[in-house]
This record gives structure tokens, sequence and C-alpha cells, in this order.
């Protein structure tokens, strides 16, 4: 492969694009292996995604039969049925021994009435601070602000990724036994709390290597948040009335369950108020030091939102907390591609919660447990590889051509009208969150037509050649969220038909897509399991 | 989104160029950063969180820049004021192992 000058060229055992909880778990994993890792990431390994600004509840449970039992039993309707026993169970094994681990490392969860610690939620600023420390310590060398634009690849498979550092603009290759994607889900730029970083590029690296998506019609997940903040937490929402300007209230709104008649209210033009008037007088205090940053925005508008009412809207978070992403194909999270793995947000979670994720939890435990069992199948599968020699012929696998300083083609103009012409068709509630067949193909179509725009489009190893790469991913995730949309004539988890209400028993599968000029969709049944109670 | 970084305040350590996951901020030679790309900035309050000096302020507003000045945001105890209520800094007991925490877990389930 040509060298550019000035250019920061690596070579390692694992490779791990992303560095939120899961590629800072696959990391460290992958290092207990023996595998000496590299882990780039867009933003800073510490403070970018979704989890660093925020805060999780996780899904921790004791190992005892009835508690697990419950704990798979809470979710596995509302997602669809489309969760694994298999892969639940290992999961709750894995976020169990990690948040142990976590503790040992010197997290400071809160002490419970007997003086244990109570190991049920992480802090983001806190965890991820932890994190970056745990994967220095591992001797893994974390590069900054560094996305990765495209994969590289020869015919035995994946063997490594090129970037730019958007700090210094020069650009790097690093090339390696394996790579774990662990790129987070996509929020199409909708500024949806930490999520401007997560705009689908590991879903379009991995297709463009050959690898295949599932679930990506479950990628429609809107959050509850004040009109003018970015902060989507919505827990405390469970204690909200909603209120029309004139003070009446607004029927049927909730949470949970009334999110529809909020976004229907929004959609005539009609704003809609909420305030946390049903948070008993004692909890108060709790709330506000549980979630410092709900409160943050509130505070410096001067707003007391247990009492003042506030304008909310909907903010789409995609697949952040939607489930949809790369298709595994084993347990330790290989892809359909030799050499590429998948973790996180990146890979899609319908194995633990189907369709659906609802409020926290099983999205850490995720993160988590994924970015390791992937940080353990990379290491292991470098070891099988033997030595790396350098004589791999690697090539370089985006769709549209990654070419040096000056020699593109994209205007930042251009890239920013692309965003634009995506957000159109993902972001409206009457296109996503209430899906039609027609409405849906007509916004496919556009989406197509982008596509052929951008695929022949030139990109430099810029900044503004990053954004138009993002650009390129979000319309690649969108295309394939609305192609299995479009499959599934049905409801179920969180995609709903508006021309197809209810489940329909003979849809009792998963949705397999992939493909960058032509996309393809297939069903694959869920694995058949023996329910042990 | 980011608005102010205050000169009398800043110490010029680029903490904040570092950790800003959108790239807001830009390296000064012999300056302290300037805020080179705020439309990027995506209102998350990190950059706040890893002040050393609490020489920055995010407003909430995600959107539209609203333009504070510093001595406003004193005056109302605004800077900073994010990194201690998370109990960053030194001295302070971060919030994630406050009481709190556990009781709110115990009463409502959060
Ligand atoms: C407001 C909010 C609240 C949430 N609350 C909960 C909760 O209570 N419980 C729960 O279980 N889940 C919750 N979630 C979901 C949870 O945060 C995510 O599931 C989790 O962060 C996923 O971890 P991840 O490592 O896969 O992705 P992320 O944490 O999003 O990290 C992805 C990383 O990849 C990097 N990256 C992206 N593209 C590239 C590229 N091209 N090259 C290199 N690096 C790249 C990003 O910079 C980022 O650092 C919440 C999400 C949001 C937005
Ligand atoms: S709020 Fe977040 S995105 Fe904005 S400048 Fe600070 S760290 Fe960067
Ligand atoms: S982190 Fe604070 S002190 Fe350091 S450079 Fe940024 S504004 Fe200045």
């Amino acid at each position: 492969m040509a060298i550019q000058e000035q250019a920061q060229h690596l070579r390692t055992d694992v490779l791990v694009i992303g560095g939120g909880p899961a590629g800072t778990w696959a990391a460290v994993t992958a290092a207990a292996k023996g595998a000496r890792v590299v882990l780039a990431d867009k933003g800073y390994c510490g403070s970018s995604g979704a989890t660093a600004p925020s805060g999780t509840g996780v899904w921790y449970v004791k190992p005892d039969e009835r508690l697990r039992e419950e704990a798979k039993a809470s979710r596995y309707d509302l997602g669809g049925r489309l969760a694994e026993h298999r892969w639940m169970n290992r999961v709750l094994g894995r976020t169990y021994a990690n948040m142990n681990q976590l503790a040992g490392w010197g997290y400071p969860f809160p002490l419970d009435d007997d003086g244990n610690q109570h190991r049920r939620s992480l802090q983001g600023p806190e965890y991820m601070r932890l994190m970056r420390k745990v994967v220095r310590k591992a001797g893994v060398t974390i590069l900054d602000h560094s996305p990765a634009l495209e994969l590289l690849a020869d015919e035995h498979g994946v063997g490594g990724a090129a970037g730019v550092n958007t700090q210094t603009g020069i650009p790097w290759t690093v090339e390696a036994g394996a790579v774990v994607i662990a790129t987070g889900g996509c929020a199409f730029l909708s500024k949806a709390l930490g999520c401007n970083v997560l705009t689908g590029d590991g879903y379009l690296m991995a297709a463009e290597a050959g690898a295949n998506l599932s679930g990506m019609e479950f990628s429609n997940a809107y959050a509850i948040c004040p009109t003018f903040s970015s902060v989507t937490k919505t827990a405390y929402y469970s204690y909200a009335s909603f209120y029309y300007e004139d003070g009446t209230i607004v029927e049927g709104a909730g949470s949970k369950r009334g999110r529809s008649v909020i976004a229907r209210n929004l959609m005539e033009g009609k704003q809609v108020y909420a305030v946390l008037d049903q948070a008993p007088e004692h909890l108060k205090p709790l709330l506000r030091v549980g979630q410092t940053n709900f409160f943050l925005p509130f505070d410096r508008r001067g707003i007391d939102p247990f009492t003042d009412p506030f304008p909310v809207t909907l903010r789409l978070e995609g697949t952040v907390r939607g489930t949809g992403g790369i298709r595994l194909a084993d347990e330790l999270c290989a892809t359909d591609v030799p050499g590429l793995y998948a973790a996180g947000d990146a890979a899609t979670r319908e194995l633990i919660c189907g369709g659906f994720t609802g409020g926290g939890s099983h999205n850490a435990a995720w993160a988590m447990s994924s970015g390791s069992f992937a940080g353990e199948g990379a290491a292991a599968y470098v070891k099988k590889l033997g030595a790396d020699d350098g004589s791999r012929k690697l090539e370089r696998k985006s769709t549209q051509p990654i070419v040096e300083e000056g020699k593109g083609s994209v205007k930042p103009s251009r890239a920013a009208e692309w965003v634009q012409a995506v957000q159109d068709e993902v972001k409206p509630y009457d296109r996503n969150l209430f899906r039609t067949g027609e409405v849906m193909t007509q916004s496919l179509n556009r989406l197509n037509g982008l596509w052929n725009d951008q695929r022949e489009q030139a990109i430099e190893h810029t900044v503004d050649g990053v954004k138009a790469r993002e650009a390129a991913a979000m319309t690649a995730t969108a295309r394939w969220m609305y192609t299995s949309a479009l499959a599934r004539t049905e409801s179920r988890g969180m995609h709903k038909r508006s021309d197809f209400a209810g489940m329909d028993d003979n849809q009792h599968y998963r949705l397999i897509t992939g493909g960058l000029d032509q996309l393809w969709v297939r069903p694959e049944q869920v694995r058949k399991e023996v329910v042990i109670h | 989104m980011i608005e102010v970084i205050s000169e009398s305040k800043c110490i010029a350590c680029n903490q904040c160029v570092s950790v800003c996951p959108t790239n807001v901020f830009e390296r000064v030679v012999d300056g302290i950063p300037v805020i080179a790309r705020q439309s990027d900035c995506q209102t998350c309050f990190m950059c706040e969180l890893y002040c050393p000096v609490d020489a920055l302020y995010v407003a909430p507003e995600s959107e539209s820049v609203i333009g504070v000045t510093e001595s406003e945001l004193s005056e109302q105890g605004f800077m900073g004021g994010y990194r201690e209520k998370v109990g960053w800094g030194k001295g302070r007991k971060p919030v994630a192992s406050h009481e709190y925490m556990y009781q709110l877990s115990k009463r409502s389930g959060f």
C-alpha cells in the first residue's frame, strides 16, 4: 500500500474503532488476552459518545435464578420476542462480572444500608474517565480526534483501517490482525446528548467490507427533551404531566406509552409543555442528585421543572436508543467478515432486547458485555492468524475515493446539504415514527438518489472530508432503515406501521439487510430455544 | 452551545481542546484557545467538567447562540457550577458515590 508522506502508520494486533463503553471494554479485554491494541476515536476517548456526558442505569442482576428469569422476561414481549435466552444469559453474566470489575478499578459506587456497594448505575463522566485510565494502563495506544474513514481488507478479510487526525490534519493507517467496530449508533446529527459524533460510520465501513446488518427497522427512537435543550434524559418524565399552552391537560400523553400523543400534537402545530408535578416532595432532592445534568439546563434558564411548565419536543436518537446494527455471526461478536468484530450500539442489540430497549440498562449492559466479548474474539482471531509479516496486500474499502487534501470534490456546503436532505427524510414524525409503506417508499427513493449523488464524490482527509463521509454514512443508514422497515409489514417493538397495526406471528423473525448500491433484505429465524423455568 | 472562555481565568492548559468530542476549540500558540467552530458544539457540557479553573460556560440552548457575558454568569454563580455538582475538582466528592444515588434507587427504581 502506498503510504503518504507525513502520514502516521501503525501496525498492531487489534484495532478498536470507537472509544465509548463498548470500545474501551473491547480494548482492555483484548489487551488482557495478550494482544497489542490501538484504539482510535473520532472525538476523545473518555468524553465522547452517548454515555460520557450522560449516565446509564445498568442491567445488573445478581446471579439468582428467579431474579434473572424475571429480568429476562421484563422486556421480552415489549421487544417483540426477538431476543434470545442464550444471549441474555451471557450478557447478564458478563455485565455482573464487569460491574464488579469496575468496583475493583475504583469506580465510586454509592453504599447501601449495610455498607455494601450499590452497583446499579454509572455516571457517564466518572465511568468514561475511569475507562480511559484503565485503557491506558493496559498499554493500549489511544488515537484521539482520529475518525476512521474506511476499512482495509484483502481476500483473507479485514486487516486495518485508515482515517485522519482532525486536529493535526495528518492521515493515519493502522494495519491490524483484527478490527473491532465500536462506533456507536446513528442519531442523524440531531444534537441529542452526546450523540453528534454518532453518524453510523461503523455501519457503512462494515458494509463496505461485506458485513450485514440486522434489525435496522428498529432505529427510530425519539426522546422527550426540552425544546431548547440537548438533554435527552427521559427517565424523570415518568413524573411529568403534559399540558397545552392554555393549561389544559394533554390527554394520554406520557413518557413511556404516550409519546405518540405528544408527537401527534407537535405535528398539528400544538406545542406541548411538561412539568414534573407528579414527583413526590421527598424525592425531589434525590432526583436532583441522581441526574445532575437533567437539571442543568433548567437551572441555567431559571426554570423549576417541578413547578414551571416547559416546552418539549421529541428528538431523534435513531439507533442509539434503537436496537439495530451490524449482524453478529458468533458468540464472540464476529461479523460476517473474517477479522471484523462489532460491539455496543454499532452491533445489533436484538439478541438481548429484540426491537425495543425502553428506558436504560440494557444498552449499557450490552455495550460493556459485547465490548468484552469482541475484545476476546478479536484477540483469539489474531492468535490463530499468527505473526504478521507485513506481506498483506490491503485495499481501501471506501465506496467513495478518499483522497489527499486539496484533491477532493465536495464543498463543505454540499456536505451540509446532504445532511439536511437525510434529516428531512428521517426526522419527521409522520415519516419515521408513524410509518407507512407509501411514505417510506418516497423517502427511500429520494435517499437512493442522494446516495448516487454522493458515492462518486472524492472525500478529502480533512475536517470537511470527515463531514462529507458522515453524510454518506447517514444516507446509507437511512436507506437500510427504510428498506427493512418496508419489509416488515407489521408492527413490532419500536417499529410501528400505521398501515399494518399489530404484530403478525408469521413475521416472528429478524430482518437482515445489506448492500451499498443495491440494497437487499431477508428474514432470519430467531433461534428456537427450550426455555427452562 | 459553548459561549464563554474566560480570559481572566483560563490558564491555557488546552484540556478543553483535547476533550471536546466535536473539536470546537482551536489551540493558539502563546495564547488561550479560541472557540473556532461554535456551530459544531453539541452542548454536552464535557469541556466545563474538564476545565480545571472553571473558565468555560456552555449555555443550555443547543440550537442558537444567546450571547451572555462572563460577569453576568459569575454573578449568577454559573461558572463552574456543573463541575461542582458532579463533584469534580480538588477536595470534592464525586456525586457518583452520593448516598442519594442509593436512596433514589431504593425508593423509585432509578
Ligand atoms: C441521553 C442518553 C441517555 C441514555 N441512558 C441510558 C441508560 O440509562 N441506560 C442504558 O443502558 N443506556 C442508555 N443510553 C444508551 C447508551 O448510552 C448507549 O447504548 C451506549 O453509550 C453505547 O455505547 P457504545 O460504546 O456502543 O457507543 P458510544 O458510547 O456512543 O461511543 C461510540 C464512540 O465511537 C466514536 N466514533 C464514532 N464514529 C467513529 C469513527 N468513524 N471513528 C472513530 N471513532 C468513532 C465516538 O466518538 C464515540 O466515542 C442512553 C443514551 C443517551 C443518548
Ligand atoms: S459543550 Fe461539548 S461539544 Fe460543546 S464545546 Fe463543550 S465539549 Fe465541545
Ligand atoms: S480547559 Fe479551561 S483553563 Fe484549560 S485551556 Fe480550556 S478554558 Fe483554558
